[in-house]
């Protein structure tokens, strides 16, 4: 049994339909990522388990049991937030012992679980200081340990990483995780980074207009998008459309040539679908080999690898290669091939 | 120094000398009260009096009565208007501006007609009673300020994440405001308390129409009995409103969770 089902929920401001037929079960112990743009329902998902919002249709369970009648401080919930909301007029040790407190545990158990708490994250030294006296980073990391001082059954993490720098976002993902495993709690992760999310889930939700487009692991949803929302949401990706053809193999026909398939992908003979192909899946060759013929319209050096834009019929398609694979011959303007293994074209379905 | 400068100039000074000269001379007056020379015999009469004493002392503790009341009725409100019902903003606003246009004598006569010792609640027949309707009508005074207060600090915190942090943590709604909002917003409650206590000092309709010993009463007696004495109580009461205005500065100043 999953340790948290969200189950047909949905969620409605004024006219505006923000969740919509949304399920998702979280194992115990499982790091689930809500990714989608702004916009697209998941902060409402997020606070909806916390409490804060409640929903018009569905059911929140969290350990076989139904939240929807308990109030947000019963829920046994701990929650980070973007901008922190560490309390001003207390010190760290008192943001950190604010749970537990709440909760009444005995003051002798209360200063050594601050202690440890406050290990944890690396800010032990710190713990006498006000929220105003730190740096973005020390205040996340504060927030974190009060969140999970009074060991909550979940965590909620909305979008934590997106007010601070990117070094210290990179340096805070992994501490997060780490506590995370650390602790074993589960939790749910709302973010609108795809890096984030594919660093540092178990599963990721990928969402699009209050539905959820497609959940998967990082790999699943990287590799093998099964929508072009999600395809053109995660990473980069080149969307082919063409016609279905069948000859000793299968291929797509499409502007600028044929592009060979793995399989027919079950469309018959003639009939127009669409597939992804990723840029570093793309491969130059010679303008006089087979596959995609284009023009070369131009070359971006990306410093690790350069990016070639080839336009094929009405489209432009990036290709990324390393240095030492461009041929000499490859130059803006003229003409160039493209090929990708059968294995590296995806199926998009809508 | 251009002509802007000079005019900037001639403009401050002209409010000093519009805001300084009655206070100097009102000052001036009240040293005056021995023949030809100044002396501060009219302060000595006014302290020394024990009336003074006693109104004061009277009105200093309705007005801490006053605060009390005015916190637990505005601050649960303000709170509770930003965070659950910002539309109803403009409507609460104007009701708490109210007082200002409706006069104190309307506000009093509604209260003796409602709990006179014939109605169904008689709080006029005792002095208890009729102090708590004292507390009451300042209360209602003090609105508009208590309000704006207490709303300006409640604009300067994040009230909506610090709530929903502080129920995640478990904390209820009465923890909420005591250990989350109210401490993060006490110099602003705490100048809405000293224009309150400024409000209650002078105040003289509703004292005097409920019949209780409160300082408004006792400055108007004065001044229609004597001489000196009113610009000394004058004195000594602006030197009170400026105390006042100097705590708030200080304590806010010395608020240790936040940056100066």
């Amino acid at each position: 049994m999953a340790f948290i089902n969200l189950t047909s929920l949905g969620k409605s401001f004024g006219p505006t339909q923000v969740v919509r037929d949304f399920n998702l079960a979280l194992g115990k112990g499982e790091f689930v990522s809500l990714l989608g743009p702004s916009g697209c329902g998941k902060t409402t998902v997020l606070r909806m388990v916390a409490g804060f919002e409640a929903p018009d249709q569905g059911d929140i369970r969290i350990e076989g049991q139904s939240v929807l009648r308990q109030r947000a401080n019963q829920r046994q919930i701990g929650m980070v937030f973007q901008s922190y909301a560490l309390f001003p007029n207390l010190t760290v040790a008192e943001n950190v012992a604010f749970g537990l407190r709440v909760a009444k545990v005995a003051s002798a158990e209360i200063t050594p679980r601050v202690n440890e708490m406050l290990d944890m994250v690396g800010l032990a030294a710190m713990k006498a200081r006000y929220p105003y006296q730190l740096s973005g980073g020390q205040q996340q990391r504060v927030a974190l340990a009060r969140a999970v001082a009074s060991r909550p059954r979940v965590l909620l993490l909305d979008e934590p990483l997106s007010a601070l720098d990117a070094k210290i976002r990179v340096a805070l993902r992994t501490e997060i995780r780490a506590i995370q495993r650390q602790l074993g709690i589960t939790t749910l992760f709302v973010t609108h980074d795809q890096e984030e999310a594919l660093s540092m889930s178990d599963r990721i939700v990928v969402m699009n207009g209050g539905r959820a487009e497609q959940i998967g692991t990082p790999e699943e949803i990287y590799n093998r998008p099964a929508t072009r929302f999600v395809a053109g949401f995660i990473g980069t990706l080149n969307v082919i459309e063409g016609q279905v053809g069948r000859e000793a193999r299968a291929f797509l026909n499409c502007a600028g040539g044929r592009l060979a398939l793995p399989g027919t992908f079950d469309a018959v003979a003639g009939e127009k679908i669409a597939v992804a192909v990723r840029p570093q899946s793309l491969r130059p060759c010679p303008a006089e080999a087979g596959g995609l013929h284009g023009i070369v319209r131009h070359v971006e050096f990306l410093g690790a690898f350069t990016r070639l834009h080839v336009s094929c019929g009405q489209a432009t398609l990036l290709v990324d290669c390393f240095a030492r694979d461009l041929a000499a011959t490859i130059t803006v303007g003229g003409p160039i091939s493209l090929t990708a293994a059968t294995e590296d074209v995806l199926r998009l379905s809508a | 120094m251009n002509l802007k400068r000079i005019g900037s100039w001639a403009i401050f000074s002209f409010a000093v000398l519009y805001f300084l000269l009655p206070l100097v001379g009102t000052i001036e007056f009240s040293l005056r009260a021995r023949r030809g020379v100044y002396s501060f015999d009219a302060y000595r009469s006014v302290l020394e009096d024990s009336q003074f004493q006693q109104t004061l002392a009277y009105s200093v503790i309705l007005s801490i009565a006053t605060v009390i009341l005015g916190v637990l009725i505005v601050a649960p409100t303000a709170f509770w208007v930003r965070l659950k019902m910002p539309r109803l903003r403009p409507v609460v606003e104007f009701i708490t501006l109210l007082p200002l246009v409706i006069p104190p004598i309307i506000i009093v006569f509604g209260y003796i007609r409602l709990f006179n010792t014939s109605s169904i609640l008689p709080l006029t027949g005792s002095a208890r009673g009729t102090d708590f309707l004292l507390a009451a009508g300042y209360a209602t005074l003090a609105l508009p300020y208590m309000y704006r207060a207490i709303d300006t600090g409640l604009r300067a915190i994040d009230v909506r994440t610090l709530t929903e942090a502080a129920q995640s943590l478990g904390a209820g709604w009465v923890t909420v405001l005591a250990r989350v909002i109210l401490p993060n917003i006490a110099v602003a409650i705490l100048s809405g308390a000293f224009l309150t206590f400024a409000i209650v000092i002078g105040e003289y309709v509703i004292a005097a129409l409920l019949n209780r010993p409160a300082f408004g009463p006792y400055m108007v007696w004065m001044g229609s009995n004597r001489a000196y004495e009113p610009a000394a109580l004058a004195v000594i009461a602006f030197s009170m409103t400026w105390a006042s205005m100097g705590v708030i500065q200080f304590l806010a100043r010395r608020t240790r969770f936040t940056k100066v």
